[in-house]
């Protein structure tokens, strides 16, 4: 594609043996022909790299996933036609309501800890403070820890007999928690492990946030008298509004897909399949999972990764809506005091 | 939790706020100190986040019967390097391959994401073409889906192609992302005046000529960025892996999967393990962490 740059070069000079007064505008025709197509195509060459895998192996599979929810497809066997079968055979599933519950339980109690702490968290930080970095770069570790390697921590330190956690709750009294068995204990285990993971990382966001917001907005606060814990709901909150609500969606999301951190935890084997011996922190992922590749039930998989995308669906716009909802609400003291403080 | 690289947020619209930044800068020196309380909430979190680093080392460098014991122990041992030999040495685990795999296989990905983001990015930020408004938001649209709804196709496809377990069949899902496309389009945007554009133009430069020797010297900040980030998450990335690959050609997290399967009765090992696959990754952290956690602050606030 560098041709025309180099004719471009060559221009000036034109070749020996013949006059350069015919040669001229002919290659300028030529020349800006090539560069109007070039100017029309290239954006096309320079979109289609992305486009064509993108589509391929992101977008095809999505949607010949629909498709493949209406036949009995097993692994490596037949496929035949299902119609809805896949479906009512799942809504009579048992553990698939199961995993629903479990997907909103572990959802509800890994979320709503980890983005108020964040919070908190985002508000120390945007104070002035020594080694200021060391702590930005100590929040996001854990990040940067697979989901792998967090859970098979984990799990040691919430062993039943030798863990860590339970000896340290020995020493205040509490019995023996069986984190891997019981079926609360080890939701609230998992969800920690998620906590754990993701706090730093939507602490920076928040931060990012809160640096967005104008210092005079805090300076007219103060001047009004209003304490920091004032400034920071009257300011601080409704400056990160758009914020919080992006890492509400993008939370959500997350916790619909939770898969890794349930299957180590369990331990392996068939533990690993059900989610806990019970079927206690099944996620609907998990259970996906189970259908396709330890039942070998395609068909069935691919009902529950749509049930799954309409369960994101739903809490997409149920966040947006209420998001819409307290805009329409003109006198939430909150706001209403920001934007007093911004006038 | 195979989401985009980092969430970054179209949902974060404070974008036109950037014209502020400079004079918020100037004013830095009044931003209120923290008082004590602050750095004790602050330090009680970063015990937190490193306790479960510390303590993986405490039981890789341990032995089983060790770890077995009431109290548990708190300071390191001296088992490590059996426990590293012996973690190295499991088959079922493979250790060795999934990193030499994993170092190939996130190095294409990142690669791939961010000069194919780039190209793309730049011809969504700067060129003028028919359906480039509908092709982004198309793009933008499907971030938001995640794709492990997409494995069953996936994985049929790759059956068909008899690609499973081979490296390629991890790479080609991953090796672009509508995230990198977008991250490299914001940054063109505000970094690239059209102006030099145009001026490669008249100067005769072919589209791809502008792209080669303008845009990308221009950049290359935020591609480092870009890199990072998607080479973290390559090496982190789950799901689909374990689907894919199993322990003949593994990469280093469907190496953890089967270390911490249950195949492997030695919680010592499995940590030493861990602490094998973990270790590049935090390696590079140590190095690059601050320039990581600018790249996701920025991106948050410019998305």
């Amino acid at each position: 594609m560098t041709t025309s740059s180099s004719t471009h070069r060559l221009a000036p000079q034109p070749p020996p043996g013949r006059p350069a007064a015919s040669a001229r505008p002919e290659r300028s025709a030529w020349r800006q022909r090539l560069s109007r197509w070039d100017t029309k195509a290239s954006p096309y060459a320079f979109v289609s790299p992305f486009l064509l895998l993108f589509l391929g192996f992101g977008i095809f599979p999505l949607i010949y996933t629909a498709y493949m929810s209406l036949y009995n497809y097993r692994l490596g066997g037949t496929k035949t036609w299902a119609g809805l079968g896949n479906f009512t055979w799942l809504f009579q599933d048992q553990f698939f309501w199961n995993a629903l519950k479990n997907t909103v339980t572990l959802g509800i109690i890994s979320t709503v800890p980890q983005l108020l702490i964040a919070l908190g968290l985002a508000h120390v930080l945007n104070y002035q403070l020594r080694a200021r970095n060391f702590y930005r770069v100590t929040m996001l570790m854990p990040y940067a820890t697979s989901v792998a390697a967090a859970t098979l921590v984990f799990s040691q330190l919430f062993g039943r007999d030798y863990g860590l956690i339970n000896w340290m709750l020995g020493l205040v009294g509490v019995n023996h928690i069986d984190w891997q068995n019981g079926s609360w204990s080890g939701q609230v285990a998992i969800a920690i492990i998620v906590t754990w993971r993701w706090t730093g990382y939507n602490a920076l966001i928040y931060l990012a946030g809160m640096q967005s917001i104008s210092q005079d907005l805090y300076e007219a606060a103060a001047i009004d008298g209003a304490s920091r814990w004032r400034q920071f709901t009257n300011v601080t909150l409704p400056g990160l509004r758009p914020t919080i609500l992006f890492t509400i969606v993008v939370s959500t999301i997350g916790a619909t897909q939770l898969f890794g951190e349930p299957y180590l935890f369990s331990g392996g084997g068939q533990q690993a399949y059900n989610g806990g011996a019970s079927h206690q922190y099944q996620t609907l992922s998990l259970y996906m999972y189970q259908q396709g590749w330890q039942y070998l039930q395609l068909g069935r998989a691919a009902a529950v990764a749509w049930a799954t995308l309409l369960l994101v669906v739903v809490f997409v716009v149920l966040n947006l809506a209420i998001a819409r909802m307290r805009d329409r609400t003109p006198k939430l003291p909150t706001t209403a005091a920001a934007e007093e403080v911004a006038r | 939790m195979t989401m985009s690289p980092v969430r970054t947020g179209q949902g974060a619209q404070h974008a036109t706020r950037d014209s502020r930044t400079p004079r918020k800068k100037s004013r830095a020196g009044r931003q209120m100190t923290a008082r004590w309380p602050s750095y004790v909430v602050l330090i009680i979190t970063a015990v937190a986040f490193i306790a479960p680093f510390y303590y993986t080392i405490v039981i890789a460098s341990r032995s089983n019967a060790q770890m077995n014991q009431v109290p548990p122990p708190l300071i390191p041992g001296g088992e490590l390097w059996n426990n590293f030999a012996a973690a190295w040495n499991t088959p079922q685990a493979n250790i060795p391959k999934a990193l030499v795999n994993s170092l190939m296989v996130s190095t294409t990905v990142t690669v791939g994401t961010v000069f194919f983001g780039t190209l793309a990015g730049f011809a969504f930020a700067k060129l003028r073409f028919t359906g480039r408004n509908a092709l982004f938001g198309f793009t933008i649209g499907t971030m938001m889906i995640p794709p492990t709804l997409g494995v069953i196709p996936l994985y049929i496809l790759m059956a068909n192609l008899h690609w499973t377990d081979q490296l390629q069949s991890v790479i080609l899902p991953t090796v672009v992302t509508a995230f990198g496309v977008f991250f490299m389009r914001q940054a063109l945007v505000e970094a690239l005046p059209d102006e030099l554009v145009e001026a490669g133009r008249v100067d005769g430069a072919s589209a791809f000529r502008i792209f080669w020797s303008i845009v990308l010297p221009i950049a290359r900040p935020a591609m480092a960025v870009l890199a990072m980030l998607t080479f973290m998450t390559s090496w982190n990335d789950f799901f689909w892996p374990i689907i894919a690959l199993t322990s003949n050609n593994p990469t280093v997290q469907v190496a953890l999967n089967n270390l911490g399967g249950g195949y492997v009765p030695d919680h010592s090992i499995i940590m030493a393990g861990t602490l094998l696959c973990t270790l590049p990754l935090i390696v590079i952290f140590l190095f690059l962490g601050r320039q990581i956690v600018g790249g996701i602050m920025q991106g948050a606030v410019k998305g």
